[in-house]
């Protein structure tokens, strides 16, 4: 497929092939892709159209929509799933803010978290797709060995591995004793625990690093060899040419690591032991909210909770789309 | 498809022709140091594998990978898990896989067909729709979808983990096949229009056959999530009868309160195989669907 750059979305169709446009008078346009099959009349496609569609449809109503406006409603009462929901206004809102320390201990986990987890994680993957990218031998072998943990990190098998693995007598701790540093239980220490969750999803760089390198493919060997005559050594060219070109990408891969990030659940629920432990440590927003939703049958604090999630996810990423104006460089509308 | 192909070979040659003017010294030194990066990534995994066939005294004192004693008991003795064998969590977590994988061909390459190929009123306002949604945390319609579920009485049931699927919520898959069927050569539309093919005829004999490589990515990736997820299991089944790979491990984790870890690496390493395999055997069509989506392996 050449497909344009992960991100690059072209949404649409094109615009001449609206729906009731003229050219359904027999005249064949030379533009083949608006030219228009004898059972592609108007009725008869909205009817088709719709027909595909209908599964998609019935998903959207009862599956997403639905359950938002629901969601929404519920986050304004109190909810435990057996009896009927009784409104309570703004309290959970209120109460999420001003006397639930677990909830504000859970946001600022959070918060640590994808500001530590995301540029970690990108960073380490855009290195790599530059190293992989200088044409060495073995590419296919090295990609499939970092990629590898990308593939399984997220299974609850690797989240208790990590949990063994930073375990007072644990892997992590017999590689520092091999250069005489003491370890510690690093999953029992709060100051610690949360540390080697942003770790496991350090080493999830992978599927980042493949879409840069698809990225990096797409820039003209030609612009480095221009530059590199024009005395412009590796660095320079790294910021000034791989940089701007690979934008979009860095761009799509932010957004969708953020939105990640804050919806992280199975490796704090597993190396915790569903807890959120040491002390509320790992206690990841979308923990709480299932120990509230789900364990306590708190389900209109729930969905609140849910609601201020969507708010802040949708948030960072309307920051990001104005920020990126400033930093991402779309070039010459090459798709 | 074929282009693409000749830009990527012709990319291989322009580096190969360079790597040669790079002097040997770094590229070896670049070669150690990306060795040892990959060493340093798969550790845990090796060091896993090696744990599972390790007695459980060896675990946390011998610390080479290449176990003195090879014990193979600890896989016999997880297998049995705790009140249910990993037989019937292996089971439920195939069940589960093939109807999503089911669902998500049928009904993510029905909705792909109409956004790219039919001219249907409000299509542009729809298709941003359906985009959006690729966006939205999942945990805002959780709970609301489990009440819905628990009214129809569907918990501790597959139907809340497959049916979804049978309605297209995995729009990431509607938008790789639009992709995909964009690249089909409009001239077979009109080709069969002029046979007399109607679009249903079309779609199932043209469309669904082109749409092939599109549809093994989209089979492969389902299975990778519906095989790992956690949450919705976890929400939906109570019943260890019903328990998937990832419940199951996690009870036997629970169980055994903190020993007995060589059964419980076994059973760890057994879980991943399926997805490692999956790995081994499509790896390019992942990395392929990787590159070209951005979806998130």
């Amino acid at each position: 497929m050449s497909s344009p750059a992960p991100g690059s979305t072209r949404v649409g169709t094109p615009p001449n092939a609206s729906p009731g446009s003229a050219d359904r008078s027999g005249v064949r346009k030379t533009d083949t892709r608006s030219s228009t099959p004898a059972w592609r009349g108007t009725k008869r496609n909205n009817l088709v159209g719709y027909a595909f569609l209908a599964p998609w449809f019935v998903g959207l109503a009862v599956l997403t929509a639905g359950p938002m406006v629901t969601s929404l409603y519920l986050s304004f009462t109190d909810f435990d799933l057996f009896t009927a929901p009784s409104w309570v206004g703004v309290s959970n809102y209120v109460e999420m803010f001003t006397s639930d320390p677990r909830y504000l201990q859970s946001l600022t986990v959070t918060f640590v978290y994808v500001a530590l987890s995301v540029p970690l994680q990108l960073g380490f993957a855009l290195l790599l797709a530059v190293v992989l990218n200088r044409g060495l031998r073995g590419l296919g072998f090295y990609r499939a060995l970092y990629y590898v943990p990308s593939l399984l990190g997220g299974s609850v098998a690797i989240a208790v591995v990590w949990r063994q693995v930073f375990d007072q007598k644990g892997l992590a701790n017999q590689v520092l004793g091999w250069f005489g540093i003491a370890g510690k239980d690093w999953i029992s220490i709060p100051d610690t625990a949360l540390h080697t969750l942003v770790l496991l999803s350090v080493w999830q760089f992978g599927s980042p690093m493949i879409i840069f390198l698809a990225g990096l493919r797409q820039i003209p060997r030609e612009l480095h060899e221009a530059a590199e005559v024009d005395g412009a050594g590796p660095v320079r060219r790294f910021v000034q040419i791989t940089l701007p070109l690979l934008s979009p990408i860095i761009f799509f891969n932010l957004v969708l690591q953020i939105i990640q990030a804050f919806q992280a659940f199975t490796s704090a629920f597993i190396v915790s032991g569903g807890t959120g432990g040491p002390s509320d440590s790992t206690l990841f927003y979308t923990l709480y909210l299932y120990t509230e939703g789900f364990g306590n049958f708190r389900m209109g604090y729930a969905s609140a909770m849910a609601w201020v999630l969507l708010a802040i996810v949708a948030a960072f990423t309307a920051v990001n789309f104005l920020m990126s104006r400033f930093w991402v460089f779309y070039g010459d509308e090459r798709s | 498809m074929a282009t693409a192909r000749t830009n990527v070979r012709h990319a291989g040659a322009r580096q190969r022709t360079s790597s040669r003017l790079v002097p040997s010294p770094r590229r070896l030194l670049l070669h150690t140091a990306l060795a040892w990066g990959a060493a340093l990534m798969v550790y845990p995994l090796l060091w896993l594998v090696s744990s599972s066939v390790k007695p459980d005294t060896e675990i946390f004192t011998q610390l080479g990978l290449w176990p003195r004693t090879f014990d193979l008991a600890n896989y016999s003795e997880g297998w049995s898990g705790a009140s249910q064998s990993f037989t019937v969590f292996f089971t439920n977590s195939l069940v589960i896989t093939v109807g999503c994988v089911i669902g998500n061909i049928l009904a993510c390459s029905a909705a792909a067909y109409a956004f790219a190929r039919i001219e249907f009123r409000f299509k542009k306002l729809w298709f941003a729709v359906m985009l959006s949604t690729l966006m939205l945390p999942h945990h805002v319609t959780l709970i609301p979808q489990y009440v819905l579920f628990f009214n129809l009485g569907w918990v501790n049931t597959y139907l809340p983990l497959i049916v979804p699927k049978f309605l297209a919520t995995d729009a990431f898959f509607i938008f790789l096949m639009v992709q995909f069927i964009r690249t089909i050569p409009r001239e077979l539309d009109d080709a069969a229009a002029v046979d007399g093919c109607g679009p249903f005829r079309f779609y199932l004999r043209i469309v669904l056959p082109l749409l092939r490589p599109a549809l093994v990515t989209t089979a492969i990736f389902t299975f990778i999530w519906t095989y790992g997820d956690f949450l919705s299991q976890l929400i939906y089944l109570t019943e260890p009868g019903l328990y998937t790979v990832p419940l199951g491990l996690r009870m036997f984790l629970d169980s055994l309160g903190g020993s007995a870890w060589g059964p419980m690496f076994a059973m760890s390493v057994v879980s991943l195989i399926p997805t490692f395999l999956v790995f081994l055997f499509f790896q390019r069509k992942i990395v392929e669907g990787i590159s070209t989506t951005g979806i998130r392996g």
